[in-house]
């Protein structure tokens, strides 16, 4: 006696998992001001010969430290110059370069080093997992910032070796995450029905494996950028990563510590893009994971 | 318990070996120590003597073995930049650290479990966003910059306080407050996501049907379960504080560890910077060595086995 | 003081969520004198537990609780504050969970847990909470009950620990107990003993029980009224003798039918199962909530349906018989 009018009967018609994606991602803030930011920036940077009003090199011995517009400066220079008469927004607008690329960059070699110590790991356990969970808390032990300073100490500051170190350094994330994201995966059926019918590892590992760990990769990727872009503008602060005359954000605030009594904004703003932008990609992180993995929101 | 900690103690010395053979080969990373030692404008002659001096000539599992075998003596050559034990010279620059480093986690500490607790009980409220919005801009915050800002606000601007130098506790408020900071969002959101889990247990439904108040709910029951993995991270924190504290140490010029690792990389003074890496990976080592220890103790289930 | 322990009345339960309010526990009655042991039996899902912690006065924040009235003795527990509430629970009224392995606290011992309920509601020492605990532990069976005081949870099995857990629940000798499907998560065997326990231990301290439980066959032998619920609304009510005799509600048939009876099922013959789905409550709910799986159902049925039955065995049905002149097709 079924009925199709009754009401008990209508079932909830429900969004489709993606339907739902997207519902999440829209309904995100965090998600939407961590995208929307980090997009502006990217775009920024890729177009900063475009952008930037003046060559970020260009000394000016005669205009040196002028204000920002705002600080009774002129539109000439809207953010000032510095202690050698450049272009602050110029400098900030390829800022966003180094930034960039050394998070991007760095990211993706510790992800590539950590995702493979992971998921070897978390995937043939045993042996492999002790050596693994091992090389991390020998990584854990290590003061990051230290050994950064140390070895770019030792091989030169450049873009280069800044990027390498970080990339060499900052895979612990990634270890822990994808190990234990392929712990979680490799349980399920289908891996083991993939092993009853025999197939290969490198094809599990890749069909079956790593696009059930690749939200969890993402987020990390994410948030490891975010950390890199940080100990770079740390190292360059220091003194010790990036080196003059590039325009790195860090050595920035360390070129205008010197002259923070008189002109506190030589500090301030390339610290607020700074902070921003990490703001900006952490947010965007914190995003993904609600947005691909609701269950786990706390 | 006993077979835990022995285990465990084992792994700490394991991690600790591995870690002092990778700061000895430091040294090594720049090709040729001696010459790196001499500077650019020494001669052949001159670099061959350093050479002999330090015994570079050696093969490097030799020298690892010897400046180890020291170095668990308490001996780790002498500074090549201020001439001195290098041992004495850490040992003297450290208390600033760690006095640094456990006033830097009580800050973290005393601010991120009660506002974790806070944020849990009422989730989605004021003081949830609050929280929410203090270890986001934390987790963003370069800490050199915050640092420079509290001491253009607080030192140059108001005047409360001196910028920079350790002479009294007054110079340790600053420095405190921008590397307790750093910890305070991990340790926040532990604390909350931990909070949130425990209140949803059955058990805590249990100590409400018993007739407790929510004080006791909270505290006596929900509380003594969510700290136990707080306790394992604020140890790591710790452990990252005193590693981190070399910018902060360097913003403020308080002349402890850090700063001292910092002016002898920028001086290639390596048998200090060696030394100091692996002082700063002990520490963690040890930290989170008692913290699984405490770890343990606390949560009844591993007491037991 | 009335005779009457608990008085329910057209208690009501909204959950708001994310696509509509979910009606979980629309409009039930029931009443409960000293020392009697009510039953509510139903399936999975269909709200047992809400309306016993409905009474404990625990539901989540997020839930509305309605009633035309909710009365323990001679305390409205729809008006009592928070005091009050915490005055009764664990003290005269006390509940034992579904869930024996993770309903006691990890973190302390089963003697801090066990003086715990005494200490808060007694003025009575330490020492004389534990001696109190120590009883209660030999009562509910557990042997060396003085060195299990300093044990941890985890460290006994399912079965002690939901035996801890009645421990827990008669420490101040409660007027009512709720057992919510005390034994669902152990044994068999075990499963037996502490029916037997609870309904020994009701008896003795004259205590009004609740009991809630899928298994209709303790039901029969140990209440003394039974309610059986069906998605949110209780569709039949009255003795036990009498709705085991005589099941007037279909559904209540469909569930004597699922279990074995000695003597009457025959070895090897098939169980009955109710056919069909529960209905989602999300939304407009009305007329009998059975008819998606009712082997009866009219158009009728979508309307609202009269209560049938005398004042002591009631039951919802538009038939005045409950189709029970329909009955001998098995559903
Ligand atoms: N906090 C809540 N939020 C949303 N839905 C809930 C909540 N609590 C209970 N429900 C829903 O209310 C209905 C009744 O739940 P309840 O726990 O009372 O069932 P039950 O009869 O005790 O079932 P079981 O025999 O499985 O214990 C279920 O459909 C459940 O999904
Ligand atoms: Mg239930």
């Amino acid at each position: 006696m079924t009925d199709s009018t009754d009401p008990l009967y209508q079932e909830i018609q429900g969004p489709s998992p993606r339907q739902m994606l997207k519902l999440r991602a829209f309904g995100h803030k965090g998600l939407l001001f961590g995208m929307g930011v980090v997009g502006l920036l990217v775009l920024i940077a890729i177009l900063a010969p475009v952008l930037a009003p003046h060559d970020p090199y260009a000394q000016s011995l005669m205009n040196r430290m002028v204000p920002p517009v705002f600080m009774g400066g002129t539109w000439e220079h809207p953010l000032g110059t510095d202690h050698l008469g450049r272009d602050y927004l110029s400098r900030l607008i390829y800022g966003a370069r180094v930034s960039l690329l050394i998070g991007a960059v760095a990211a993706l070699i510790s992800g590539v080093i950590g995702t493979a110590m992971g998921v070897a790991a978390g995937y043939f356990g045993g042996k492999v997992d002790a050596v693994v969970t091992f090389l991390i808390n020998v990584r854990l032990a290590m003061p990051v910032v230290l050994v950064a300073l140390a070895v770019v100490a030792i091989l030169g500051g450049s873009l280069t070796v800044v990027v390498c170190v970080l990339g060499l350094l900052l895979w612990d994330r990634f270890a822990v995450v994808m190990r234990a994201s392929t712990l979680q995966v490799s349980r399920r059926d289908y891996v083991a029905a993939a092993q009853v019918i025999g197939a290969s590892t490198p094809r599990i590992l890749l069909t079956e494996i790593m696009p059930n760990i690749f939200n969890n990769l993402i987020v990390v990727i994410t948030l490891e950028m975010a950390h890199a872009i940080l100990l770079e503008a740390a190292l360059s602060f220091l003194g010790l990563g990036v080196q003059p005359p590039t325009p790195s954000w860090g050595l920035m605030v360390s070129e205008g510590k010197n002259m923070m009594l008189f002109e506190p904004w030589l500090v301030l703003i390339p610290g607020a893009v700074l902070f921003v932008l990490v703001l900006a990609i952490n947010l965007m992180g914190d995003g993904l994971r609600d947005v691909t993995a609701p269950e786990g929101r706390s | 318990m006993l077979p835990f900690i022995l285990k465990r103690l084992g792994l700490a010395l394991l991690v600790a070996l591995t870690v002092s053979f990778i700061s000895f080969s430091l040294l090594f990373l720049s090709g040729d120590p001696a010459a790196a030692l001499a500077g650019e404008t020494a001669s052949g002659e001159d670099v061959e003597a350093i050479r002999r001096l330090y015994g570079f000539d050696r093969p490097m599992l030799v020298q690892y073995g010897e400046w180890l075998f020291s170095a668990v003596q308490g001996d780790f050559g002498e500074s090549y930049y201020f001439k001195l034990p290098v041992a004495s010279l850490i040992a003297e620059r450290l208390q600033v650290t760690m006095l640094l480093g456990v006033c830097g986690i009580l800050f973290a500490l005393l601010t991120a479990v009660p506002l974790g607790v806070a944020a849990a009980i009422r989730p989605n409220s004021l003081i949830d966003r609050v929280a929410l919005f203090l270890s986001v801009a934390g987790q963003a915050m370069p800490s050199f910059w915050f640092g420079l800002i509290l001491i253009v606000v607080f030192a140059i601007q108001l005047g409360w306080l001196p910028p920079s130098g350790a002479a009294t506790w007054r110079h340790f408020i600053m420095p405190t407050i921008v590397l307790g900071y750093y910890a305070m969002p991990a340790i926040m959101r532990l604390t909350r996501a931990g909070m949130l889990d425990v209140l949803n247990s059955d058990f805590i439904r249990t100590a409400r049907a018993k007739g407790a108040g929510e004080g006791r709910v909270l505290f006596k029951h929900a509380l003594r379960n969510a700290i136990i993995p707080v306790v394992s991270l604020a140890a790591v924190q710790m452990g990252f504080m005193l590693g981190g504290s070399i910018v902060v140490e360097s913003v403020f010029a308080l002349h402890g560890a850090g700063f001292l690792a910092w002016e002898s990389i920028a001086r290639n003074d390596l048998p200090t910077v060696q030394a100091l890496i692996l002082v700063f990976s002990m520490f963690y080592i040890v930290f989170t060595f008692l913290a699984d220890v405490l770890n343990a103790w606390l949560d009844p289930r591993m007491r037991s086995s | 003081m009335t005779d009457t322990l608990l008085s329910v009345k057209n208690l009501t339960l909204n959950i708001p969520t994310g696509s509509g309010t979910l009606k979980a526990v629309r409009g039930i009655d029931f009443d409960l004198k000293r020392g009697e042991t009510l039953s509510i039996v139903g399936e999975s899902g269909s709200g047992k537990s809400l309306t016993s912690l409905a009474v404990m006065g625990l539901l989540g924040k997020s839930i509305k609780r309605q009633a035309d009235e909710m009365r323990f003795d001679d305390i409205d527990l729809q008006k009592a504050n928070r005091r009050v509430m915490r005055d009764l629970r664990g003290n005269r009224i006390a509940m034992i969970f579904q869930e024996p392995m993770t309903s006691l606290n990890p973190a302390y011992t089963i003697g801090d847990q066990l003086t715990e309920t005494l200490l808060l509601h007694r003025k009575v020492s330490k020492a004389a909470a534990r001696a109190r605990a120590v009883e209660l532990l030999e009562k509910v069976g557990i042997t060396a009950a003085e060195s299990r005081l300093s044990q941890y949870p985890h460290q006994l099995s399912g079965g002690l620990r939901q035996r801890v857990m009645i421990a827990l629940a008669l420490m101040c000798e409660p007027d009512l107990l709720i057992a919510d499907e005390p034994t669902t998560a152990l044994d068999v065997t075990i499963q037996a003993q502490i029916l037997r326990l609870l309904v020994d231990l009701t008896r003795e301290m004259n205590m009004a029980m609740i009991l809630i439980t899928h298994d209709l066959g303790v039901v029969a032998r140990v209440a003394d009224k039974v309610a059986v619920m069906y998605a949110g609304e209780l569709v039949e009510t009255g003795p036990a003798s009498e709705v085991f005799a005589a099941p007037s509600h279909p559904y209540t048939r469909g569930l004597l039918r699922c279990i074995p009876q000695p003597g009457k099922t025959e070895r090897g013959a098939p169980l009955g199962t109710i056919p069909g789905i529960v209905p989602s409550l999300i939304g407009d709910v009305s007329g009998c909530v059975f008819r998606t799986r009712c082997a009866h159902a009219r158009p009728e049925c979508r309307e609202a349906i009269p209560l049938r039955g005398d004042a002591s065995h009631e039951f919802k049905c538009v038939h005045p018989d409950g189709a029970l002149s329909e009955e001998g097709e098995v559903a």
